[in-house]
């Protein structure tokens, strides 16, 4: 062998006849839906004890479609709804349909000592931040130590926020769901890191190349129900962002449908979680909740 | 970070990796391209400035992508970032990689994402280690496309005579390992310079600006005209179908084909291709994620790759590799790993090593002869022996099937690529199954042993509901054989799930692994001259017909032991459908898995309508007219 890496090979492989001669090049949205129904299926392969977060929005909501893409109009795993109980109240409406019209599993996880307690945020009694930690952190935790998940579906983009840029497709979190940013496993390949200590769990993100405009692209093409909350109401104000009411503010806005939402995104400069009070309550707090084991 | 998406829906889609040595201005210059191109989201440059006047430091425009704190602190880039911008011709991912030695594994994660790269050089420091090394793993990762830029210009008073001298420099470096940079331009990313206008700083430069070589680069195709390559990710049964699931990683596939998986080295023809909620069509190309049915039912596993006959990989347990290593351990001798090739996982160990190799000066590394190691971010030339015999192919022929990662412990510790060499090739009519492996037969032949027994061997092989009686009568056979001077044995569920399957849950996939088990355990003993007895629910037909396929034509008996469900839920002598019915076990077959009752079943036995002893009588009875044409009946 030579000194240079790629040794020039014997072209022993004969072209192969038979081959369809037309082809058209693959289109952005199904390169970006092949690799999330191929991350879905490592997954569901190689977890005993796999569930996936759905958070009613529109991000888990495409991803519940790409996992009955993956798996032939099934979805073999449960869902997980880390219910703050301060959710807009028409999620959960849309959630329990949504759950009737697909035949799905939900396991519902609260935080109910926290709630019990009053210590949070719209009580007056914690910082959003401190908040976040509890009802949905906390809340998570309690859910994936009872059921014994060693695998959670999450549907984080790298688009949404700098720190979740940094991320892997399948992401490694102690046995106290901190996220060891500065250590993070090679991935190449699409060879996942599938291996992992007892007590630890792994974060898999099949939606981590999407951007929000390919999302609402996805949903404008498959016809991909949406809860109503995203499109503008009569006093021009839509979400474009869904979390707890008390911390989520809608935008102003026109978009009244979905093709009118892919309008206004390609015009915008407005990043995404700008309706999210959460993140702004220091230069790190997103960063923080992330490292402690938020989605 | 919200993506500034222009005005055009996005058709094409290019992946960019940033590297070069630290310090040479990688996060700066993504940062200024992003400024100059109205990429930025609005409000973000204010809240950086914000950000730095607050702490009392300079303004950096790399904290765009330096977003953890322990980067800002120390300014440096710890680990790869991904963001969005849009030319008029498409859209771009950015990768930014670290260019600290330390951080090698960001990188290559980073880099071997990509489509393209622009490799950075600053060009007062000029070429340097990492300079050197990412632009030999850039081609190791299999990245053609490479374009240079020679940043930090103002600090050279934008000399051409500066410039012309690093392009040289790194130009003859990079062709000693056979790469060809699409361009080098001049750039000052801090001052904008060359990003996306023509810098009038410098005059003499009449070359493309960073934009307009982004532009530049070609769009990598997907290998639709090569071979076949389809591994096989997981097999699933919805719907009464036994779909194998998996992605086209090269060439395609159609209705009608006939296939071959290797390295079990077993053809079928290809049904249907399956999709949801998408157009239907008799084919599959290169990228497609899909699943297929086959018109033979055959045993498949996760790991097989299906190519079509006349063009399968390579299936062997040696081949010769290129590889980079960043584990904390170093690659040594001696010590199993795991490999993990397409979807294929098997343990592997070094079988010689060539060389060692820095990848920043080309050097070989000297080490003594019995250490035998490949140490972290060292790159080798070396030979690996795996386990199993694996198919794969030559990464210079077909990438995706042609590269490897090492997993060392929980880690994946390194990776490579298959180098050229002699490889034999199997020719599609070779019945052989490896190189290695092969059915040894004994000195005592099957009519010996019936001559012995004075029967043949059978498999039994009874299914039914949990409570339906398997236990129940196969015990009673088998001690009415025995007293009949029979040889004859149970294979019993719950015993074999204390053993032979205890690392076995009940999930759909486990189950069809604990029943291929059992059917090759009862295959051995039917060979033994044993009339061998199975007592398992085996809810899945496509399971039972496995068992059935590894036996010889008419011993294996399929026994339907048939009661209805509301009978075996009202005897439940264990208690387990209370259980199920109270959610404490999951995937309980009748209640929350589903039973695949026998289509043609040999022998059916209705238990809620005949006593334990009846049945018997029956089996003896069709065992009896069975064996007839054997030497001696039961």
């Amino acid at each position: 062998m030579s000194a240079a890496p790629p040794a020039t090979g014997n072209p022993t492989v004969a072209p192969e006849p038979g081959q369809c001669p037309e082809q058209h090049p693959m289109d952005c949205l199904s390169k970006l839906e092949n690799q999330s129904i191929y991350i879905l299926r490592e997954a569901f392969n190689k977890f005993e004890n796999l569930a996936m977060l759905w958070s009613i929005g529109k991000d888990s909501t495409v991803l519940l479609w790409l996992a009955r893409k993956a798996f032939f109009g099934h979805v073999p795993f449960p869902l997980v709804h880390v219910d703050t109980t301060y959710k807009i109240p028409s999620m959960i409406e849309y959630r329990d349909q949504l759950v009737k019209d697909w035949k799905l599993q939900l396991v519902v996880g609260k935080n109910e000592p926290v709630l019990k307690s009053g210590v949070t945020f719209p009580n007056g009694k914690a910082t959003r931040v401190e908040c976040c930690g509890t009802l949905k952190k906390d809340g998570l935790k309690q859910v994936l130590d009872k059921h014994h998940f060693t695998g959670v579906i999450v549907g984080v983009r790298r688009d949404e926020e700098p720190t979740r840029a940094k991320e892997r497709y399948f992401s490694p979190r102690d046995k106290n769901m901190e996220w060891n940013v500065e250590d993070q496993p090679p991935e190449l390949w699409d060879q996942f890191k599938t291996d992992f200590a007892k007590g630890t769990h792994i974060r898999i993100h099949p939606l981590l190349h999407w951007t929000e405009l390919n999302v609402w692209e996805y949903i404008e093409r498959e016809n991909i129900p949406v809860i109503p909350l995203y499109f503008a109401n009569e006093n021009g104000q839509r979400y474009r962002s869904l979390g707890c009411a008390p911390c989520t503010m809608p935008i102003k806005s026109n978009a009244k449908n979905v093709r009118q939402i892919i309008e206004e995104l390609r015009q915008t400069r407005t990043p995404e979680r700008a309706g999210r009070a959460q993140d702004k309550e220091s230069e790190d707090a997103f960063e923080k909740l992330r490292r402690d084991g938020y989605m | 970070m919200s993506s500034p998406n222009g005005s055009l829906a996005p058709t094409e889609q290019l992946k960019i990796v940033i590297v070069g040595h630290v310090d040479h201005g990688k996060s700066t210059f993504v940062g200024r391209l992003f400024h100059d191109t109205g990429s930025l989201p609005e409000g973000k440059l204010e809240q950086l400035q914000g950000i730095a006047e607050r702490r009392g430091v300079p303004f950096e425009w790399a904290n765009l992508m330096d977003a953890l704190q322990s980067e800002r602190d120390q300014n440096i880039t710890i680990d790869t970032a991904q963001i969005w911008f849009q030319t008029k011709k498409r859209q771009y991912v950015i990768i930014d990689a670290p260019g600290h030695k330390e951080f090698l594994k960001n990188m290559i994660t980073g880099a071997a994402n990509a489509e393209a790269a622009l490799l950075l050089i600053d060009a007062h420091e000029g070429v340097q280690e990492n300079s050197r090394r990412h632009g030999y793993l850039l081609n190791l990762l299999g990245i053609r496309q490479i374009a240079v830029l020679v940043n930090k210009m103002d600090l050279e008073n934008y000399s051409q005579a500066k410039f012309d001298q690093i392009e040289a420099e790194y130009r003859t470096w990079l062709r000693t390992i056979g790469v060809e940079p699409t361009v080098f331009v001049p750039i000052a990313a801090k001052q904008g310079d060359n990003i996306a206008s023509q810098s009038p700083n410098m005059a003499w430069w009449q070359g493309p600006t960073v934009l307009q070589t982004l532009d530049n680069f070609k769009m990598s195709e997907l290998p639709k005209n090569q071979p076949l390559r389809f591994p096989i990710q997981d097999i699933y049964r919805f719907d009464e179908r036994r779909i194998l699931a998996g992605r086209v990683e090269s060439g395609s596939i159609k209705v009608g084909d006939r296939i071959v998986f290797s390295p079990s080295n077993k053809t079928s023809t290809v049904k249907t291709i399956e999709r949801w909620n998408a157009p239907a069509s008799d084919s599959a190309a290169a990228g497609e994620s899909i699943g297929i049915t086959l018109t033979e039912q055959i045993f498949v596993t996760r790991g097989a790759i299906a190519a079509r006959e006349f063009a399968p990989p390579f299936e062997l347990s040696s081949f010769k590799a290129r590889l980079f290593w960043l584990g904390k351990q170093p690659f040594a001798k001696g010590k199993l790993y795991k490999l993990k090739l397409a979807s294929q996982e098997v343990e592997c160990q070094i079988e010689a090593i060539e060389r060692v190799i820095d990848a920043s000066t080309l050097e070989t590394v000297s080490r003594k002869q019995n250490e035998l190691f490949v140490g972290r971010y060292e790159v080798a030339e070396l030979t690996l022996h795996t386990k199993a015999p694996i198919a794969f192919d030559v990464h210079t022929d077909i990438v995706p099937t042609g590269r490897f990662v090492i997993v060392d412990g929980f880690d994946v510790a390194g990776g490579g690529i298959v180098a050229a060499d002699n490889y034999p090739r199997r020719t599609h009519d070779s019945h052989t199954k490896s190189n290695n492996i092969y059915w040894s037969h004994g000195k005592v032949t099957l009519q010996q042993r019936e001559l012995r027994n004075g029967h043949c061997g059978y498999v039994l092989w009874m299914t039914g509901l949990s409570s339906a009686g398997k236990s129940t009568i196969a015990t009673e056979l088998e001690r009415e054989l025995f007293n009949l001077g029979r040889q004859a044995y149970v294979l019993d569920g719950d015993n074999i799930r204390h053993g032979l399957g205890a690392d076995l849950g009940f999930s759909p996939k486990d189950r069809a692994e604990n029943i291929r088990r059992v059917g090759q355990v009862a295959k051995l003993f039917a060979d033994a001259g044993i009339i061998c007895i199975t007592a398992f629910i085996s809810p899945y037909r496509a399971d039972r017909d496995l068992a059935r396929q590894v036996m010889p034509e008419g011993r294996f008996i399929e026994v339907f032991v048939n009661a209805p469900l509301e009978v075996c839920e009202k005897r439940d002598p264990k208690g387990l459908y209370a259980k199920a019915r109270a959610k404490q076990i999951k995937d309980f077959t009748g209640i929350s898995a589903p039973y695949e009752a026998p289509s043609n079943p040999d022998v059916e036995l209705r238990t809620d309508q005949l006593t334990p002893a009846e049945c018997v009588a029956q089996l003896l009875e069709y065992l009896h007219i069975h064996a007839s044409d054997t030497a001696i009946s039961i």
